[in-house]
């Protein structure tokens, strides 16, 4: 055995240990959820929104955090979307390697970048200007914000791929940039552009920090947008800072929905692509 | 105009031009979209600085940055614990998750096999998705108790070293805050670090390996010269992700406005600082500007993480094959 076999063995043993360790540390996350969440599950806690008492380990449920977190996520995600398509279908059919496209995507990536609390600070202060209060519309706002720039910079990413030959042949046939646009790279990347939507859908309603100062926190389900509005993370985080055990295994519970739903978030957008993926051209 | 009983419509200039000026409209249209994100950009920094105005006049710079006292109802409003325990925390993440990321992203990019790969990608994927909050349940049941149970020990055998003496009870420590985030920002650095290998066109791999070299001698001397520079970026990319995250450090690190000595001291970054206070600061005088200017504090750092990372990883992947 010359030296640097016995070195290759030993590098090779180091990268295998980092890999387990590290897979092992990220399975242990979601096992610890799952173990911690799954006994205090129950159809209450997704059925009913909390009664009176309900934080000192009474009768109830966070119906209200569930439903809370999916109207701001959804109205997060709407609104972005209607900005981030049309830029990203901006940057590649309009004007692709120009340095505008170039200063665009560098601002989205600092955008990105931008921890999420820095946006809550930023909405609580243009609501204060606004004089408006801690309300569904304030979160949802800030949640586009924060998604902006993830659903922008993942379309971008996925109508690069786009084919040449089908876009020139599309002006081939005498369509213009828009009609090019619209109906050929948008069809053709459809689950690109579905599985960024929902990774932007997946980030919003797991952030906490952002909707923390501006969609404030509520037992009851909003019935307006200038209400405020519960949130999954939020519940998570206030309930396992009660001292009772039983509001505790609760914000398990809840961590636990929280991860459920992101996970489902995920697959969906793997089967619906799939699914969509059928309708391209290849 | 009639071919067999159908009309057919003539080619109508008017409908044509109303295609190309409908197309120009949408170029503007999509244009001025484009604007909108530097405008929310300059907007959360003009926002920010205004709001924290007042609190950087009345107190100088250094005073601010430098100042170790934190007692908004005395007036006094001294950042640097918090700069601190944000340092800490963040360093402590890097140190930890670093080594084993790049060796797994090299694991990934030069040995595994393709299955263990497409295994492997989406999980990655999607544990970059789980909420913080989720990280931050997983650090109160696993990782709080268990330092606090090696903080002793560790007093014992390693407490001649400042660096792990402390006599914090609690558990909710510098450590606990590193090793959560550790975790958290495992999937960015692994997934940037084998993106940037996997730019590394085969060549040098297969001239260095003709000539007999192992893989790993190749890996070293044949693909790490050339993608240092990505590496980096991955790393500062990590380290910009660790700096901001907020819930989940915010409720394993002990929240503590004392600049930290040990890592089983408790400490205070600058997220939580913000996030803990948002409720009381109306209430007393130049509060809500202080916490404000703390968020600019972190924007800034933030920023200059941001840029830098994507300046590099922006000049690597030109040079990349497509």
């Amino acid at each position: 055995m010359k030296r640097r076999h016995v070195e290759e063995g030993i590098m090779k043993l180091l990268m295998l240990f980092s890999y387990t360790l590290l897979i092992a540390g990220l399975g242990l996350v979601l096992l610890t959820v799952l173990v911690k969440g799954l006994p205090a599950l129950n159809l209450a806690m997704v059925t009913q929104v909390p009664k009176g008492g309900y934080y000192l380990g009474k009768e109830g449920g966070i119906l209200n955090a569930i439903l809370g977190s999916l109207y701001l996520a959804a109205g997060g995600t709407l609104l972005a979307l209607v900005f981030s398509l049309p830029i990203s279908l901006y940057l590649q059919a309009y004007v692709r390697r120009s340095p505008w496209a170039g200063y665009v995507r560098l601002t989205l990536d600092v955008m990105w970048g931008i921890p999420s609390i820095v946006y809550g600070a930023f909405g609580f202060i243009v609501l204060l200007a606004m004089g408006m209060r801690a309300s569904l519309l304030g979160g949802i706002l800030v949640l586009a914000l924060l998604e902006l720039p993830i659903m922008t910079r993942a379309m971008d990413e996925v109508i690069r791929m786009m084919p040449t030959d089908l876009e020139k042949a599309s002006f081939a046939l005498g369509s213009t940039r828009l009609e090019t646009a619209l109906k050929v790279v948008t069809r053709q990347m459809l689950p690109g552009i579905i599985t960024a939507i929902l990774l932007a859908f997946g980030r919003g309603i797991g952030d906490a920090a952002s909707v923390l100062f501006v969609a404030g926190y509520t037992d009851r389900i909003p019935t307006s947008l200038f209400r405020p509005v519960a949130s999954l993370p939020l519940a998570v985080f206030f309930q396992l800072g009660t001292p009772f055990p039983e509001v505790q295994q609760r914000a398990y519970a809840a961590a636990l929905l929280l991860t459920l739903i992101i996970l489902a978030t995920s697959l969906g957008a793997r089967w619906l692509a799939g699914r969509l993926g059928k309708f391209t051209i290849r | 105009m009639t071919a067999n009983g159908r009309s057919i419509k003539p080619f109508s200039a008017e409908k044509h031009l109303s295609r190309r000026s409908r197309d120009r409209l949408a170029e503007v249209t999509f244009f001025l979209l484009t604007i909108l994100p530097m405008a929310i950009l300059l907007a959360v920094v003009v926002a920010l600085v205004v709001r924290s105005w007042p609190i950087i006049e009345a107190n100088s710079m250094g005073d601010l940055l430098g100042g170790k006292i934190w007692k908004p109802q005395q007036g006094k409003f001294g950042f640097f614990p918090f700069i601190m325990g944000t340092f800490w925390v963040t360093a402590l993440s890097l140190i930890v998750a670093v080594p084993p990321s790049l060796l797994t992203a090299i694991y990934l990019s030069e040995y595994s096999r393709p299955r263990t790969i497409a295994i492997t990608k989406p999980l990655l994927d999607l544990l970059a998705g789980i909420p913080s909050v989720v990280y931050g349940v997983w650090g109160i049941v696993v990782i709080v108790p268990w330092v606090q149970r090696i903080n002793p020990i560790a007093a014992r055998y390693l407490g001649f070293i400042p660096l792990f003496k402390s006599n914090n009870p609690t558990g909710f420590s510098i450590l606990s805050g590193g090793l959560v985030l550790a975790l958290m920002i495992v999937p960015f650095i692994v997934a940037v670090t084998y993106e940037v290998l996997r730019a590394v066109p085969e060549g040098p791999r297969h001239a260095s390996l003709a000539v007999g070299a192992t893989r790993w001698q190749t890996i070293r001397h044949a693909v790490l010269p050339q993608c240092m520079p990505g590496i980096v970026a991955g790393v500062i990319l990590g380290a910009s992700r660790a700096l901001g995250e907020t819930m989940a450090v915010l409720m394993v690190v002990g929240n503590i406005p004392l600049v930290p000595n040990s890592i089983f001291d408790p400490a205070y970054p600058l997220p939580s600082l913000i996030a803990n206070n948002y409720g009381e600061m109306m209430s007393i005088p130049l509060y809500d500007s202080a916490l404000l200017g703390a968020a600019l504090v972190l924007l800034v750092i933030v920023l200059a993480f941001n840029l830098l990372s994507t300046m590099i990883l922006r000049h690597i992947v030109r040079r990349m094959p497509r």
